[in-house]
C-alpha cells in the first residue's frame, strides 16, 4: 500500500499515467499480478503450448528415458525445421482468417521439381531451388487471384488447389514415382548432417540475449525521454540474462551431442524476420487489421487485396521451401511427399502455438512453439514403437484440444473486454 | 485572416459541390438527383428520417461507394471517389455511424491505421505521443492507448474514431451521428471539437437526429427526404418547419401528436 502511494506522486507527470482509474503494473510483483489477470480473462497467449509441451514431454519421458536425450532432441530439430518453415506461411494466412489446406501438396510439388530439375535435367542446384520457390509464389497468387477477383473462399480454392498440386507432383515424378537426391550434395548434407560449430551456438544464443536488451533498453529510454512511462532497466536486464542463459543451457546440453542443426537455425531465423515483420512494420499491422476487421481496415485507406496477395503468395513460397527442406532431409522426391499428415500438422502447429483460427491474433514464434509440440508427439509414439494409426489419433486428439482452446480463451476475451 | 469568420458562408471557397449524385442498389434508388455545397469554414447539417439516404451520401463521399451518376467536385477540381484510400488523400476525412474501429488493435494502432510513421520500422513511441496529443486535443477520457479498442466504452470508441479523422489534417470532415452514443459533457465537448475545426478553415458536414446538436451549431441544415434533397433551412428555422420538411407532410406522426399535446393541455385548465 505504501509504495503504491510514492509511487503515483512522479507518475503524474506521465503522458499516460494521468488517469487514476488505470491499474499499471509496478516492478516486479505487478507484472507477475498483471501476468495472472490477462490468462484469467482469457488472453493465454503462449502459456497453453507451455504447459502442454510440459505434460507430454514428462509423459513420454517416464515412458521411454531415450526421449529428452540430446541425440533424440537434436534429430527431433532436424523433423521440427521442415513442417516448422510451412508452418510459418500458415500463420500469416490464418492472421487474416483465412486457411490454406494445399500447403502439404505444395511442398510435395517443390520437392518434385528441385529432384526433376536438378537431378533429371541437370540444372544448377540453386536455380532448381529459386525456381521451386517462385511456382510456391505463383500458385499463393492464383489463390488470391480467386479470392480477390471472384469473391472463392480461400477454403475452396486451396482445397482444389490441393488436388490440382498433388496432380502436377505426380505428373512430374512420372512413372518412377521418386527421384533419388545425391548423397554427397550439400542440399542433403544441409538437411541430414550440417550443425553449427559449438562457439557459433554459443554466440547466437548470446546475441539473442544481447539482442533482447538492447531492444528493451532503446526503447525504454526513448519513452523516458518522450515523458512517457517505461519498463524499468533492472527488468530489462534481469528478462535478458533470464533468457540468455536459458538458451545457452539448451545449446550446452544440445552440444553435447550432434549440436544444433543449421537446418533448425534457418528455420527459427524464418521466424524472428517474420516475427519483426508482424510486429514492427506497417505491412504486419495492416495485417492483424484486416484479419481483425476488413472492412474497417479497407476504409483506413488500406489496400486489402495487397495485403490479401501478400499473405498467400508468402504461405506458399514458405511451403515450397519447407517442400525443399523435406526433400533434403529424406534425401529424395516422392509421390509421398507432402501427403498424409503434413498439411494438418502445419495447420495445426500454427493453432497450438496459440495462432488464432478466427483471425487477427497470433505471432510467428506460435509456428515454433506449435511444432515442436507435434514433432515431440510424432518422436515419442515413434520411440515406443506405436503405428503411425495412433499417432494420427493422437495428433487429431491434441489439434482438437488445441482449437477448443481457442475458442473457450476467445469467448472469455470477449467477456472481458479484450477481443 | 480575421475577417473570414465575418464573411458569409458563400463568399468563402467552395471546398465541395456534388452535382446530381445518385446511388442505386439494385432495385432501390438510395440517393436521387442530391446536389449538396460545403465551404470552408462551414458547418452543414444533413438531417433527414431513417432511410432517407445520409449514410449513403456520406459512404459515397467517403470513398466506400461509388455514385451511380452525378459529378462531384472537390476545391474545384471534378474528382473521383474510386476508394476510401483516394477520398482520404485528397483530405476527406470520415468519422463512420459504426466508427470502423478494428477491435484486436490498441488506440495507438487504430489512429495510426493505414498511416503508420516509417512503415518499415514502426515508430512506436512518436505514433503514442501523437495520439496522447490527439486524444488531449478532445478532452479525450481514455485510460491507456495501449489497451486494445475492445475493452473501451462506446463514447471512448468515438473519440478515437474522431481523433483519427484529425489526424492528416483534413479539408472536410464528416461526422456520421457523432454523439448519438455520448454522454452530455462528452457531447458537448464533440459540439465545442466541430466548432474548433470549422474555425481552423475546415468544411464539416455533420449527420444527426438531435435537433438541438443540429441547431447549436449547424450554419446551414439539408434536409434529405426519400434520397431526395428536400430543402435548406438556417438554424434558426423553426422545429415545425424542419420536421415537416423532414416527414414529408404537415400530416404525420409527430405533429398529430404534438398538436394532440396542446389540445389535452388546452382543455386541462
Amino acid at each position: 500500500m505504501t509504495d503504491k502511494t510514492i509511487q503515483n506522486a512522479p507518475q503524474a507527470q506521465l503522458l499516460d499515467r494521468a488517469d487514476v482509474r488505470v491499474k499499471h503494473a509496478e516492478g516486479f510483483g505487478g507484472a507477475v499480478s498483471a501476468f495472472f489477470d490477462r490468462v484469467r480473462s482469457g488472453d493465454l497467449g503462449s502459456l497453453p503450448v507451455i504447459v502442454g509441451l510440459a505434460i507430454i514431454w514428462t509423459v513420454f519421458q517416464s515412458l521411454n528415458p531415450v526421449f529428452l536425450s540430446a541425440n533424440n532432441l537434436v534429430n527431433l530439430l532436424f523433423d521440427c525445421s521442415t513442417v516448422g518453415v510451412i508452418a510459418l506461411g500458415i500463420v500469416c494466412i490464418l492472421m487474416l482468417g483465412e486457411i490454406d489446406l494445399s500447403v502439404g501438396s505444395v511442398s510435395g510439388f517443390a520437392s518434385a521439381l528441385v529432384g526433376v530439375l536438378w537431378v533429371n535435367q541437370g540444372w544448377p542446384v540453386g536455380f532448381a531451388i529459386v525456381t521451386a520457390m517462385v511456382a510456391g509464389a505463383v500458385i499463393g497468387s492464383v489463390y488470391a487471384l480467386l479470392l480477390n477477383r471472384f469473391g472463392m473462399p480461400s477454403f475452396v480454392s486451396t482445397l482444389a488447389g490441393l488436388l490440382a498440386v498433388l496432380g502436377l507432383q505426380l505428373y512430374l515424378l512420372g512413372s518412377t514415382g521418386s527421384i533419388n537426391l545425391p548423397y554427397e550434395s550439400p542440399l542433403v548434407n544441409f538437411g541430414q548432417l550440417m550443425v553449427m560449430p559449438a562457439w557459433v551456438s554459443y554466440g547466437l544464443a548470446a546475441i539473442a540475449g544481447i539482442g533482447i536488451f538492447w531492444t528493451g533498453y532503446r526503447e525504454a529510454t526513448r519513452r523516458r525521454e518522450a515523458g512517457l512511462s517505461a519498463q524499468s532497466i533492472a527488468g530489462i536486464v534481469a528478462r535478458a540474462v533470464v533468457i540468455t542463459a536459458l538458451l545457452e543451457a539448451i545449446v550446452f546440453y544440445l552440444n553435447s551431442s550432434r549440436g544444433i542443426p543449421w537446418m533448425f537455425g534457418l528455420f527459427v531465423g524464418l521466424v524472428v524476420a517474420m516475427n519483426y515483420a508482424l510486429k514492427r512494420t506497417k505491412w504486419g499491422r495492416s495485417m492483424h487489421a484486416v484479419g481483425g476487421n476488413r472492412e474497417a481496415a479497407r476504409r483506413a485507406g488500406i489496400n486489402v487485396r495487397y495485403i490479401y496477395t501478400t499473405a498467400f503468395m508468402l504461405c506458399s513460397t514458405l511451403a515450397a521451401t519447407g517442400g525443399i527442406l523435406a526433400a533434403s532431409r529424406l534425401a529424395s522426391s516422392s509421390q509421398q511427399a507432402g501427403t498424409g499428415d503434413v498439411n494438418l500438422n502445419a495447420i495445426a502447429a500454427a493453432v497450438i502455438g496459440g495462432t488464432s483460427l478466427f483471425g487477427g491474433r497470433g505471432s510467428a514464434y506460435s509456428a515454433l512453439l506449435g511444432i515442436i509440440v507435434i514433432q515431440s508427439i510424432a518422436s515419442g509414439l515413434t520411440l515406443l514403437d506405436l503405428s503411425s494409426s495412433l499417432r494420427y489419433m493422437i495428433t487429431g486428439a491434441v489439434l482438437a484440444i488445441a482449437v477448443i482452446v481457442d475458442s473457450l480463451a476467445r469467448r472469455s476475451r470477449v467477456s472481458h473486454g479484450r477481443a | 485572416m480575421t475577417g473570414t469568420s465575418q464573411e458569409p458562408a458563400s463568399a468563402r471557397e467552395l471546398v465541395l459541390s456534388l452535382r446530381g449524385i445518385s446511388k442505386q442498389f439494385g432495385a432501390v434508388s438510395a440517393l436521387t438527383d442530391i446536389d449538396l455545397d460545403v465551404h470552408a469554414g462551414e458547418v452543414v447539417a444533413l438531417v433527414g428520417d431513417n432511410g432517407a439516404g445520409k449514410s449513403t451520401l456520406v459512404k459515397v463521399l467517403a470513398g466506400v461507394h461509388q455514385p451511380t451518376s452525378g459529378t462531384i467536385t472537390f476545391k474545384g477540381d471534378p474528382v473521383t471517389l474510386s476508394d476510401p484510400a483516394t477520398a482520404l488523400g485528397l483530405g476527406i476525412a470520415t468519422v463512420f455511424q459504426d466508427l470502423a474501429l478494428c477491435e484486436n488493435l490498441d488506440v495507438v494502432a487504430n489512429i495510426f491505421l493505414g498511416k503508420e510513421l516509417s512503415p518499415m520500422r514502426l515508430d512506436e513511441v512518436s505514433m503514442e505521443i501523437k495520439a496522447w496529443k490527439l486524444l488531449n486535443e478532445l478532452s479525450a477520457r481514455i485510460p491507456s492507448v495501449r489497451e486494445p479498442i475492445a475493452s473501451l466504452s462506446g463514447g471512448q470508441r468515438q473519440t478515437v474514431a474522431i481523433a483519427r479523422s484529425l489526424l492528416l489534417d483534413p479539408k472536410l470532415i464528416m461526422l456520421d451521428e457523432p454523439t448519438a452514443a455520448l454522454g452530455v459533457a462528452q457531447t458537448a465537448e464533440v459540439l465545442d471539437l466541430i466548432e474548433r475545426v470549422r474555425e481552423r478553415g475546415l468544411g464539416v458536414i455533420m449527420i444527426s437526429h438531435n435537433m438541438e446538436d443540429v441547431r447549436a451549431v449547424a450554419d446551414r441544415i439539408v434536409v434529405l427526404r426519400l434520397g431526395k434533397n428536400n430543402g435548406v433551412f438556417l438554424p434558426d428555422a423553426s422545429n415545425q418547419e424542419l420536421v415537416s420538411a423532414i416527414t414529408g407532410a404537415e400530416n404525420n406522426s409527430v405533429s398529430r401528436r404534438a398538436s394532440r399535446r396542446s389540445q389535452a393541455q388546452e382543455s386541462q385548465p
